[in-house]
């Protein structure tokens, strides 16, 4: 273990409730490229947290080079040589490229200088940037390169990477792993998080796999099966969604050249949208985040109104109706953001089950809510979609991130929809909740439902979808057959490279 | 009606005393703001530093001791202000306006003894040969210290935004917290100083006015300014040049509206004195409607609480 760069022993973090870490064990060479595996929540944020100097352990060692390693502060690690990619971007959007650059750094240079440099370093690793430009006005690759380019001009030794392809094209993503095979031959190592297997098999020379805290496995990840690797991470033999093939019915949401402006100063106006959904069908919507996902989803549940003829429900226009019409029509819509837009954090189940289900399930009358009818309703809703929670009168902030969004899916689905409207359905949820989600959309769809899947999780669509579409700069391409399109016909439908290029210097 | 009774340049030298107590303030304000905090109490940090300048000018015959201790007064009331929005993360609308209403009380009681008194002149500093350019020096230049300084805090704050890595971190905080905490960056501590910054200015402001522009003391003199210092920090978007502008302009509004008055204009007097906090109401109106405060580029993390996690 002498020659290790970063090695960790023992290493444990307790918060109220939960053991984040527990003797947690792993060592790092220069120039490897290590993989730390695991669930959300499996612990892996807090560890690289502690390796960064921003969380403390509570008990074990760090050894640097074989120095123990004890950083009090980020600033600390990134003296020592080690520097991170956040998984949500540490970036500020009112400042520019060389502002945000400069604020993760320990001595930066003069602005003058320091521009010179992001254009020099930026250039030689194919990620170009211009940097007087304000990241508000950046797309979320350009972002990142912004991330990247700012651990890169400090000469990490060690570059730990959290979930950086959730927001990249395929495209994007080759890029960087080539941008990162090249750090790795110059000797730098990375420390790479991530839950999707076959990038991990396709970059990492080693991984460690976390689950509930504990190292349950180091593994060559090339020797080993994606499906291996699944079920070393979540512990149990994996349950694949299934469905029985149907004929599509007639069409029943008709949209038709949607074109709204977004409701936020940094969103992404919807142009000419248009897109048939049949009976019975599940279409898939991808692309990379903030390319109007949002905007479209607020469209057709009705928050954003529209030309009255832009969306139409079994031939009827509803462009210019309110949500609560729309339900009352049978067009249902579940957003992407559990807490504060689809459940309201500090109501109760009963009374987040009554705020969507009033009208379909006919809880209110002459003005008053049936309270007793909104418990059952929440009660069905936790019986059929296996929420796990006390009972129907806890706080909806109360339920983890796989149980909330169990019981959101479930309220709308239990009220017989004939459209549903999904965004990132299974966002944040461990693999067995996401399984159930999936197959009761299928489900849905099997007793004749028309399903609109919005998601970043391309696997997710994949597997789901029977037609893709991909949202890119607010314009929706146009839906193939999923079972047609390959990875590559995908990333160029989400937009391709977005100006990126490969790394053109010689190591 | 005789507005030849309004001798102009009477009129912009006037407007640079009757705006330096806001400027002060507002460029106190902006600089905690720019760090992501909304303390709605400068009118309680002007009145508070209004009576402990007062008083200690008085005690000290000094008026510079007397600036120092408003300083202090305010900012030690913004630091209380900072304990209860930083550490016990209470809502800062509401500790605002309570820091408002309590440095309103206070100084009554600490001002008990003093009212009626007057305090100790400060001289006017005349700048060698720039106050004798006709028109321009008189106006420009044969002010008292504090208008002279009030005019390079400006200068200095701007460059320390601007050019300063200390000022580059204060407008990371204020944008994003989260991202700046995860950088390294102290932000409870970073927001305490900028917290203290701006009730020492709003204190400097508040006894500019007991100790120059009246001078003495009386309760609830500093009627409202806090409130337009607020506007103005709106209105200025945030920016210290534009800040200045407006001072002066709100300051504009109120010098002529008293020469207005003294001119005897066919206009009710209570419409006339109406006139800044009109304004102010308009300014506050428009940027409160949250669409319009991104447009103006008001800082992201203005007002949000922070609570470190993990």
């Amino acid at each position: 273990m002498s020659e290790m760069l970063l090695a960790v022993e023992g290493l444990t973090k307790a918060y109220p409730g939960v053991v984040a870490n527990d003797h947690v064990g792993f060592g790092v060479a220069p120039g490897e490229v290590h993989a730390l595996l695991g669930e959300n929540g499996a612990g892996k944020s807090t560890l690289v947290k502690m390796i960064y100097g921003l969380v403390r352990p509570d008990s074990g060692t760090m050894t640097w080079r074989s120095e123990p390693y004890k950083p009090a502060t980020p600033h600390d690690a990134r003296k020592s040589g080690v520097a991170m990619v956040f998984q949500h971007f540490s970036l500020f959007e009112a400042l520019n490229v060389a502002e945000n650059v400069a604020l993760g750094m320990e001595d930066p240079p003069p602005m003058g200088q320091l521009a010179e440099r992001i254009r020099d370093v930026s250039g030689k690793y194919g990620l170009p940037l211009e940097p007087h430009r304000l990241v508000g006005d950046l797309s979320a690759g350009e972002r990142q390169r912004v991330e990247i380019i700012r651990c890169l001009l400090q000469d990490p030794k060690l570059l730990i990477m959290d979930e950086p392809t959730s927001v990249l094209t395929p495209q994007e993503v080759e890029i960087l792993f080539q941008t990162l095979r090249r750090l790795s031959a110059e000797g730098t190592a990375i420390l790479y998080i991530s839950h999707k297997l076959e990038e991990i098999r396709a970059l990492c020379d080693a991984a460690t796999i976390l689950r509930q805290g504990k190292v349950v496995a180091s593994c060559d990840p090339r020797e080993r099966s994606a499906r291996e690797l699944a079920e070393l991470m979540v512990g149990q033999t994996l349950h694949r969604p299934s469905r029985a093939a149907a004929e599509p019915g007639e069409v029943v949401l008709d949209i038709d050249g949607l074109s709204v402006e977004s409701s936020s100063p940094f969103g992404t106006a919807l142009k000419n949208v248009s897109l048939k959904v049949h009976a019975g069908e599940v279409v898939g919507i991808g692309g990379v985040a903030g390319n109007g996902q949002d905007e479209l989803l607020a469209a057709l549940s009705g928050e954003l109104s529209s030309h009255p003829t832009a969306i139409r429900l079994h031939g009827r226009d509803i462009g210019d109706q309110g949500p609560n019409r729309r339900r009352e029509l049978g067009l249902l819509a579940a957003p992407e953001e559990r807490l504060g837009h689809a459940a309201a954090p500090d109501m109760s189940l009963t009374e987040n089950a009554a705020l969507t289900g009033m009208i379909r399930e006919r809880l209110a009358g002459r003005g008053f809510i049936n309270w007793g009818k909104a418990r059952r309703f929440a009660e069905a809703i936790i019986a059929d979609f296996d929420v796990r929670t006390p009972g129907p009168e806890n706080a909806a902030r109360s339920l983890s991130g796989g149980n909330l969004q169990k019981f959101v899916i479930g309220r709308e689905i239990l009220q017989r929809p004939e459209v549903l409207v999904v965004n990132q359905p299974t966002w944040g949820v461990d693999a067995s909740a996401a399984a159930a989600i999936r197959q009761a959309l299928l489900d849905l769809a099997a007793r004749g439902a028309a399903i609109v899947c919005i998601s970043q999780d391309l696997d997710e669509l994949m597997e789901i979808s029977d037609r893709f579409a991909a949202l890119n700069e607010g314009r929706l391409s146009v839906p193939r057959p999923t079972h047609e399109l390959s990875i590559e016909e995908i990333g160029l439908m989400m937009g391709g490279a977005h100006g990126m290029e490969v790394a053109h210097v010689e190591a | 009606m005789d507005l030849s009774a309004i001798d102009p340049l009477v009129l912009a030298a006037s407007i640079m005393v009757a705006s330096t107590p806001i400027l002060l303030a507002a460029l106190g304000e902006m600089v905690v703001e720019r760090a992501g905090v909304l303390n709605l109490g400068v009118e309680g940090m002007m009145i508070t530093g209004a009576v402990c300048g007062f008083i200690i000018a008085v005690q000290g015959e000094s008026p510079a001791l007397g600036f120092l201790a408003a300083a202090a007064g305010g900012a030690g009331l913004a630091l209380l202000f900072g304990f209860l929005t930083q550490y016990l993360l209470a809502n800062q609308v509401a500790s605002g306006l309570a820091l408002t209403m309590f440095g309103l009380g206070l100084s009554a009681l600490l001002g008990q003894d003093y009212i009626g008194i007057k305090a100790p002149a400060m001289g006017e500093v005349h700048v060698p040969l720039l106050a004798e350019i006709p028109v321009l020096g008189p106006v420009l230049f044969r002010h008292d210290p504090m208008v002279y300084l009030s005019v390079a805090l400006v200068a200095g704050v701007w460059a320390f935004l601007r050019y300063s890595r200390a000022g580059l971190i204060l407008r990371a905080v204020g944008e994003n917290h989260d991202a700046a905490h995860a950088l390294g960056y102290k932000v409870v501590r970073i927001r305490m100083a900028a917290i203290a910054f701006g009730g020492a200015l709003a204190g400097l402001g508040g006894a500019y006015i007991s100790l120059v522009r009246v001078p003495q003391w009386t309760e609830g003199m500093t009627a409202g300014a806090g409130w337009i210092a607020l506007a103005i920090v709106v209105f200025a978007s945030w920016r210290p040049w534009r800040v200045l502008l407006g001072a002066y302009l709100f300051g504009g509004v109120t010098v002529l509206q008293l020469n207005l008055q003294a001119a005897g204009v066919d206009i009710p007097v209570v419409y006339l004195s109406m006139l800044p906090y009109l304004v102010t109401i308009f300014v506050l109106v428009v940027m409160s409607a949250s669409s319009g405060r991104a447009a103006l580029g008001a800082p992201a993390a203005l007002g949000r609480v922070f609570h470190a996690s993990g």
